[in-house]
């Protein structure tokens, strides 16, 4: 037996982009144990809603992270209309879930590009961020931001989107999925990337279901979970599946993202094809009364919102459980055992957004 | 803005942001947008560094952790904050955990208000900030040409 | 309705002595713990276990007295441990019998939080 060393991982690392300090505890090269703590981005927001309105907290809420801002915003507006019981036009439904992919196809990307990175390979994560750029400048024609929209209200939406620029916004994505087509071989068919992910960081079906692993890390072994089937949005209407994959490394954590960037385009071309005219918001009349639970499938799995009021302006309490949250435990068990250099890899692999679990 | 001889290193470090300023001094590292044109690497250890690229506001916890980066990074250095919560706080300003602004813990050079700061902004403040770095080389040429010169008058003195 | 599986809300309310009874039944049961979410309410401590199935979710309120201990219910679900020491760290809720307590050491927050004003 070695002898145990304690080194710190983080908060600022070069592999990170957000601080989360991990200590762990090695023999030789090899880790015995990690162990989370975070904080360093703590704001305390949930205790926002007794200072804001319920109608201001949407922008407070999108900012919990920069990445899966749209994602948030609905989020909380399903929580608060699932409370007030209001009815979403369609027309508003269906740009919720285009806007909802596009968000997702531009954090995989990310995720794609910082994991590329991660291993090393620096063309590929230009590549991938290069791509990204498309998606930003979509959300940037429709929305006016390009990482923080501000588009959901309670009751719809703010801004409509014309037919022709939905017609141009179908145009763009069939190039994005020409060109990740190519960037996909290198991820999946690569012999230096395989050596990387392939095998490395298991987590088997029972294991992921016994630490509760939510979104692509779930997905990747074999559990067929994901909150778009819960049916919000059009989800359903469009015929969504969950992508499964069964290996449950990294590489199949890997995979399942890149399938669902093709999934999220096939969803969006289709969504296109179907939105009906009408109305993108309804009038809000009155004050939250009562309480209302509700989970979003953010890009880095489900997601929690509960909101509760008494009948005033403000909430009385709104929690947001985020997706990494729930993956830390899965994340504790597959570092154990593992390789003081796959530690990057694995931290990347559950795609881990502190600002959204430190809210 | 003036003439830099050397092509400055930035370290990015995120206080308490939401990401989005993270991602978008990313985005200027990337095709896109393209900042190592210029010669503009980044970097993850703060000696190598001459820009310090801050984002989201500061509280208890990372303040040591600023100041820290700071005080590691070799003179002259510049300090640009980045995103509305660095200047000021921002939508977090009346969060119980969130102090203010960078420039409640470190001198600040540069600000770029904006949530979330566009790459366009965030160049334009790192450019900015390299006149400033430009000076405050100059200033600290200057100072040791008068200590030099000090020592040496000093020298003749004793002889 | 039956494809809006989000619109269905339900809540439990359990008493706290036979908190743990009810998360082995619902264990044997299949659901999965999705979050445990904590409030303040005059001198009470309201506590939120939900749990997911086939995407419906279920949820158990659970009310004690600010200062009483809990059960923990990381021996059922070991993964509970992660929301338990955060509710330690920002509510103060006291475990009792935590898998894996962090000592107050998990969410560090250098400043004490205005839920749990004391420490």
């Amino acid at each position: 037996m070695g002898k145990r060393t304690i080194i710190p991982f983080g908060p600022q690392h070069p592999v990170l982009p957000e601080p989360v300090h991990l200590d762990l505890v090695i023999e030789d090269e090899r880790v015995v144990e990690a162990i989370p703590s975070i904080g360093y981005i703590h704001r305390g927001l949930e205790k926002l809603v007794e200072k804001k309105e319920y109608t201001e907290m949407v922008y407070v809420i999108e900012r919990i992270c920069g990445i899966c801002s749209f994602g948030h915003g609905w989020g909380y507006c399903a929580a608060v209309e699932g409370a007030m019981d209001i009815k979403v036009p369609e027309r508003a439904e269906y740009l919720r879930t285009i806007w909802h992919e596009l968000g997702r196809m531009h954090s995989h990307l990310l995720w794609l590009g910082l994991l590329a990175d991660g291993f090393g390979f620096e063309s590929l994560f230009m590549h991938c961020w290069r791509i990204r750029e498309t998606v930003l400048d979509i959300f940037e024609e429709t929305t006016g931001g390009r990482v923080i929209f501000s588009v959901c209200k309670v009751g719809g939406l703010r801004k409509d989107v014309d037919a022709k620029t939905l017609e141009k916004m179908s145009g763009l994505l069939n190039g994005i999925k020409k060109e990740l087509q190519e960037l996909t071989d290198v991820f999946l068919e690569d012999r230096s990337v395989k050596n990387r992910l392939c095998g490395v960081g298991v987590l088997s079906k029972e294991e992921a279901e016994e630490l509760g692993a939510v979104g692509p890390m779930a997905r990747a072994s074999g559990v067929a979970q994901d909150m778009r089937m819960a049916g919000h949005g059009k989800y359903l209407e469009l015929g969504f599946e969950p992508v499964v994959e069964t290996d449950g490394d990294c590489y199949a954590r890997c995979k399942v993202r890149l399938r669902e960037v093709f999934q999220s385009i096939d969803l969006i071309n289709k969504a296109i094809d179907e939105i009906p005219e009408g109305d993108i918001a309804v009038p809000v009349k009155g004050n939250v009364d009562g309480e209302f639970i509700t989970r979003m499938e953010q890009p880095r799995g489900e997601a929690i919102y509960y909101a509760k009021g008494q009948g005033t302006k403000f909430l009385e309490r709104m929690r947001v459980r985020t997706p990494t949250n729930a993956n830390i435990p899965a994340m504790v068990k597959t570092l154990q055992g593992c390789d003081l250099a796959d530690v990057p890899m694995l931290v990347l692999t559950i795609d881990p957004c502190i600002s959204c679990t430190e809210r | 803005m003036s003439y830099v001889t050397k092509s400055p290193w930035i370290i990015h470090y995120d206080g308490s942001s939401c990401n989005g300023c993270d991602i978008e001094v990313l985005a200027c590292l990337t095709p896109m947008y393209d900042v190592e044109r210029f010669g503009i690497i980044n970097t993850g250890n703060p000696k190598h560094a001459d820009v310090f690229l801050v984002t989201g506001s500061v509280n208890e916890q990372n303040k040591g952790v600023v100041q820290q980066i700071y005080e590691q990074m070799p003179e002259p250095k510049v300090v640009v904050a980045i995103g509305i919560c660095a200047c000021s706080g921002g939508v977090f300003r009346d969060c119980y955990n969130v102090m203010g602004g960078i420039d409640t813990v470190i001198p600040v050079d540069c600000y770029v208000p904006g949530c979330a700061a566009r790459p366009e902004a965030i160049i334009d403040a790192v450019v900015k900030g390299l006149g400033v770095l430009a000076e405050k080389r100059a200033a600290m040429e200057a100072k040791e040409d008068k200590a030099e010169l000090a020592a040496e008058t000093e020298g003749k003195q004793d002889e | 309705m039956s494809d809006k599986k989000y619109m269905v809300q339900e809540f439990v309310a359990v008493e706290s002595a036979t908190l743990l009874e009810y998360m082995k039944d619902i264990k044997a049961e299949g659901y999965r713990l999705a979050q445990i979410c904590a409030m303040k309410k005059e001198g009470d401590i309201e506590l939120i276990y939900s749990f997911d199935k086939d995407h419906l979710m279920k949820n158990i309120r659970v009310i004690v007295p600010e200062n009483q201990e809990i059960e923990s219910i990381s021996d059922i679900y070991w993964y509970a441990f992660i929301y338990e020491n955060e509710m330690h760290d920002l509510f103060g809720v006291k475990f009792r019998h935590l898998a894996l307590d962090y000592g107050g050491n998990f969410f560090k927050v250098s400043e004490p939080t205005p839920w749990n004003p004391k420490e």
